[in-house]
């Protein structure tokens, strides 16, 4: 049979009860990117030899008791924007291409401690901005179900590996709907989990107070572990929660019957696609019929989202991504002017996208714009809050699509980069009001295209969210119905 | 001139005596090799955070508690951007929006009387590195060292009208700083500096004229000469019908001249905004009573004390208190040895003469208590006469030497032996045997020659008052 088809917990299994060795897995998880990552490019960097020394150390830790989680010498991908001490670490850009950081993410620590498997480092869109991977300076990612199709982003390299069968789970960042709308547009399961759960300490910041580092996995269970595994209090984030620990595997077992779900009306108005908007009023019905009470809501400040998002993420990424001009790492251009030397360096280095939301971001801040611009979107941004909050007052979990449309095709979104923005209505609201989402794959389109729901939490709900994912996947069976390998056959059935 | 009036208001940079930086572990010690006493976070480095020094926050709250301003309760930090070499995130973590001290104040004496400099707010902010020109290889390097070094901006309003007003302003502020502990407040360190706002107008006049700022003086002194120097500069724009231009000035004290670094126009955008990567502090009641109590006597409160406690007059007091470094001094002596009085004669004469001599700050002592209560002691006990102290006192001061050590080496303990002392008095009396007739022919000014000449005899090192009753014996003896 072939390994790497076993989703996470259930490799984790097999290795602890010593019918796979660590090594067996990870030699088997490099052949499969060997053969495929030619095809769908998930990854900037494969770590083939680091992987199998480490696989032999967490081999004997298991023995010796010191590794005991679930993902323990599971091979995990983590997306290029996170870093690892002593393995480059790019943002998929050329301006990181060669930087090496001295230090590792938290999570990174997190996961070596779990005992698992660091297998590569996912592409993704440049410094995480896009929806779609293109805009990585190593060259766009295919999503694993259309080869013509963009995998979505920003850390489609995740997402696609998940899907693919080259990582058993993957850390993305999601700053916009980066966890989320890949995993949709790749039939996967991915968490944004609530700001602050999972600390940022190595995460390469794009907006700072909006980035959230999240899991993605082939089904809720394996999501809930590798996030149990990397959240918890750290204090080298200040804005890391004070929680030391969380606990999300045992919730899942629990039914949904009395659970309160809200679908926001407006959520379902004329830019949905149709498949999308079926297949997300199927899972509904499927929920309410494991005993939730779904009704639909008014939410009246879905449509600033998008305005607020843009303008506040901007800002902060034109300041992030200040400290890029080529004296202390990274490329560098060649110049003795230090005026030139910031200006090229900085035209060379960084790609069309990047350049454009930081002259956004720069713009937004400049002294009389401040007010109309930055300010304002900061005030929509406590209304967006605010109504959330009312939802819940009245909602255990909101419900509602992941994307507006399943993945298109390569080279569509860059084209018209304002309605590639629009395409993040759904996902940036949550991450404008800090709250915990997850999206599961709901269904297929005609094209045989993977769709995602989203079903979103009150702060720290991940447990309440996690266990509606998991009933909804439960009854509905994704993963036992659809595969990419028969896709053909499911287009023929729709 | 005359009917001009200048006004004046400070922005005063202090770095604070923090063991570690602002926003990592790194240390804040001064001079060190380049580059070895930054990590990651100080420089920067992509993926990491700042994290803040609670201590900061602690020294900054005790600041504006000493200089009667508001603590903002929630207060917040924002990023200042620009491009520098020295500054390796290319933003500075500041606060523009919610500074954490705001409308204060302090009181100051000039000759012209007392007053109240208000202080417009307090905010907290990093500093940044260090260029350093190669001029061998002709490129500029980067140190960064002093990048995340905690630094408090205290920001005056522009009550200020005199030079007298500005260096009053800034020793008084300057004390309360080194009496808090929260900085060592050395300019030629730069750990205090100011920045000059200056601008004229005519008395009367309800409007401020256009003002321009200062920067680079690394002295009271240097601060005295650019302020004369912009007033009349800006005065005589005023009167041949120019006007001034804002803008920012370099002081150049070689040349007591100032140079326009950059107009108004061309004044960077810095873009602030909230910094995300720092939650809100918030400043508690408790918090800022546990600071509060923990606030060290400051100067006046000293003052009091010392004429009180240890009795000695208001002027002595004054000057004690005039450093945090001398105060203390006096009290560790005082402490070993009593005698507050002669304790503060060593500190107000000897100390002060050698400190002009030497150009050295009081802050700079490095006169310990123990060699200083040892020297009294000698004296005490009649071991030394006061002129042997001065000699000894200096090398304390200078070289600090173990007092009694370097008597007994000199050999500068005094003659106590009254045998050796009658030995000298003959000597004396057979050296100058027509003094002696003179004195008892009744020219009773030779008593002071004949003494004197004992105290050469011996060298100095006898107590002077012995060897007069001895001279004066002897001379009765040759009268019998």
């Amino acid at each position: 049979m072939d390994l790497t088809n076993l989703a996470a917990i259930e490799l984790g299994r097999w290795i602890k009860k010593g019918e796979v060795s660590v090594r067996e897995a990870v030699a088997a998880q490099l052949a499969a990117i060997k053969e495929k990552d030619k095809i769908y490019h998930c990854y900037i960097t494969v770590l083939e030899e680091e992987a199998l020394v480490r696989a032999d150390e967490v081999q004997e830790g298991i023995r010796s008791g010191k590794y005991t989680s679930p993902i323990a010498g599971v091979p995990i991908a983590v997306k290029d924007n996170i870093c690892t001490r002593g393995v480059r670490t790019t943002c998929a850009s050329k301006i990181l291409e060669n930087f090496v950081p001295p230090y590792s993410a938290a999570v990174v620590e997190k996961l070596w401690q779990a005992g698992a498997v660091l297998i590569g480092k996912a592409n993704m869109d440049e410094f995480a901005m896009g929806s779609t991977t293109e805009t990585s300076y190593f060259g766009a990612t295919k999503n694993p179900w259309d080869i013509s199709r963009i995998p979505g982003g920003s850390s489609g390299g995740a997402a696609a590996a998940v899907a693919a069968g080259e990582a058993y789970a993957a850390i993305g960042s999601d700053t916009g709907g980066s966890v989320r709308q890949p995993s949709a547009h790749c039939g996967v399961t991915g968490i944004k989990p609530t700001y602050g759960v999972v600390s940022r300490y190595g995460l390469i910041a794009y907006a700072s107070s909006l980035d959230q580092i999240g899991p993605i996995a082939r089904n809720v269970s394996d999501c809930a572990a590798v996030l149990e595994v990397i959240s918890g209090n750290d204090n080298r984030d200040s804005t890391s929660a004070p929680q030391r620990q969380y606990h999300y595997q045992e919730a899942i077992k629990n039914g949904i019957k009395g659970m309160k779900i809200g679908i926001p009306a407006d959520y379902f108005s004329d830019g949905l696609d149709k498949n999308v908007r079926d297949s997300v009023l199927f899972a509904a019905q499927l929920l309410r019929e494991k005993g939730a009470v779904v009704e639909e809501f008014k939410q009246k400040t879905a449509e600033y989202a998008i305005p607020a998002y843009y303008v506040i993420a901007c800002a902060e990424a034109s300041s992030n991504l200040s400290r890029y001009d080529g004296v202390k790492y990274g490329y560098r251009a060649p110049e003795k002017d230090l005026g030139e030397l910031y200006k090229r360096t900085r035209s060379e280095g960084f790609g069309e996208e990047a350049k454009r939301r930081i002259m956004v971001g720069t713009f937004v801040l400049s002294s009389g714009y401040y007010e109309a611009y930055y300010n304002k979107a900061l005030k929509v941004r406590a209304v967006i809050k605010k109504e959330f909050e009312n939802a819940f007052s009245n909602y255990d979990i909101l419900l509602g699509p992941t994307a507006p449309t399943t993945a298109p095709k390569l080279g569509e979104s860059l084209q018209d980069p304002l309605k590639m923005y629009l395409g993040d209505i759904y996902t940036v609201a949550v991450n404008l009001a800090g709250l915990p989402a997850i999206s599961v794959p709901c269904g297929l389109d005609q094209n045989g295209l993977p769709i995602g729901m989203q079903l979103i939490g009150r702060p720290f709900g991940e447990s309440d969210i996690i266990r509606a994912a998991y009933n909804f996947e439960q009854a509905y069976r994704f993963s036992a119905r659809y595969n990419i390998q028969n896709k053909k056959e499911h287009i023929e059935n729709i | 001139m005359k009917s001009y009036e200048t006004v004046i208001g400070l922005e005063v940079h202090v770095e604070l005596a923090t063991k570690t930086k602002i926003f990592c572990g790194c240390t804040t010690q001064f001079g060190g090799l380049p580059n070895t006493h930054c990590c990651p976070i100080c420089m920067g480095l992509p993926g990491t955070l700042p994290v803040l020094n609670k201590k900061v926050v602690e020294f900054a709250v005790a600041t504006g508690l000493a200089t009667n301003c508001k603590i903002t309760r929630h207060c917040k930090f924002d990023r200042k951007n620009y491009f520098y070499p020295d500054l390796p995130k290319a933003y500075q973590i500041s606060q523009l929006y919610y500074p954490i001290c705001r409308d204060g104040g302090i009181e100051i004496e000039t000759t012209a009387g007392k007053k109240v400099i208000g202080i417009h707010e307090i905010h907290m902010e990093e500093d940044a590195g260090k260029l350093i020109h190669d001029p061998l290889e002709n490129c500029t390097l980067v140190d960064y060292n002093r990048c995340g070094v905690p630094l408090i901006e205290i920001v005056s309003e522009p009550d200020m009208r005199s030079v007298d007003e500005v260096i009053a302003y800034l020793e008084k502020l300057r004390l309360i700083l080194q009496y808090l502990g929260v900085s060592d407040c050395k300019m030629q360190e730069g750990s205090f500096r100011a920045d000059i706002n200056l601008s004229v107008r005519k008395i009367g006049a309800e409007e401020f004229g256009t003002r321009t700022e200062m920067k680079n003086m690394n002295s009271f002194k240097a601060i005295a000469r650019a302020i004369e120097a912009e007033q009349k500069r800006q005065i005589e724009l005023v009167c041949c019908g120019g006007s001034v231009v804002q803008e920012t000035r370099r002081w150049d004290d070689g040349r007591n001249t100032s140079f326009a670094m950059r107009s108004k126009e061309d004044a960077k955008d810095y873009r602030y905004f909230p910094e995300p990567d720092l939650a809100a502090l918030e400043i508690s009641e408790e918090w800022i009573a546990e600071i509060k109590a923990r606030e060290p006597e400051l100067r006046e409160a000293k003052m009091l004390r010392y004429e009180k406690e240890y009795k000695i007059p208001e002027y002595d007091a004054k000057i004690l208190t005039s450093s945090k470094k001398m105060a203390d001094l006096f009290e560790e002596t005082v402490e070993i040895c009593g005698r507050p009085k002669e304790v503060s004669n060593w500190l107000m004469v000897e100390t002060m003469r050698l400190l002009r001599e030497t150009g050295m700050d009081a802050e700079e002592l490095l006169l310990k208590p123990e060699k200083l209560a040892v020297l009294i002691e000698l004296i005490d006990s009649g071991k030394i006469n006061r002129t042997v102290a001065k000699e000894v006192f200096e090398k304390i001061f200078r070289e600090d030497i173990d007092p009694e050590l370097y008597i007994k080496e000199k050999g500068l303990l005094m003659v106590q032996d009254d045998r050796l002392l009658k030995e000298a008095v003959e000597r004396v009396f057979e050296r100058n045997k027509q003094s002696v007739a003179d004195f008892l022919g009744g020219k009773e000014r030779v008593f002071g020659f004949l003494v004197g000449q004992t105290m050469k005899e011996l060298k100095g090192k006898a107590d002077p008052g012995k060897v007069n009753a001895l001279v004066k014996e002897a001379l009765q003896n040759h009268i019998r």
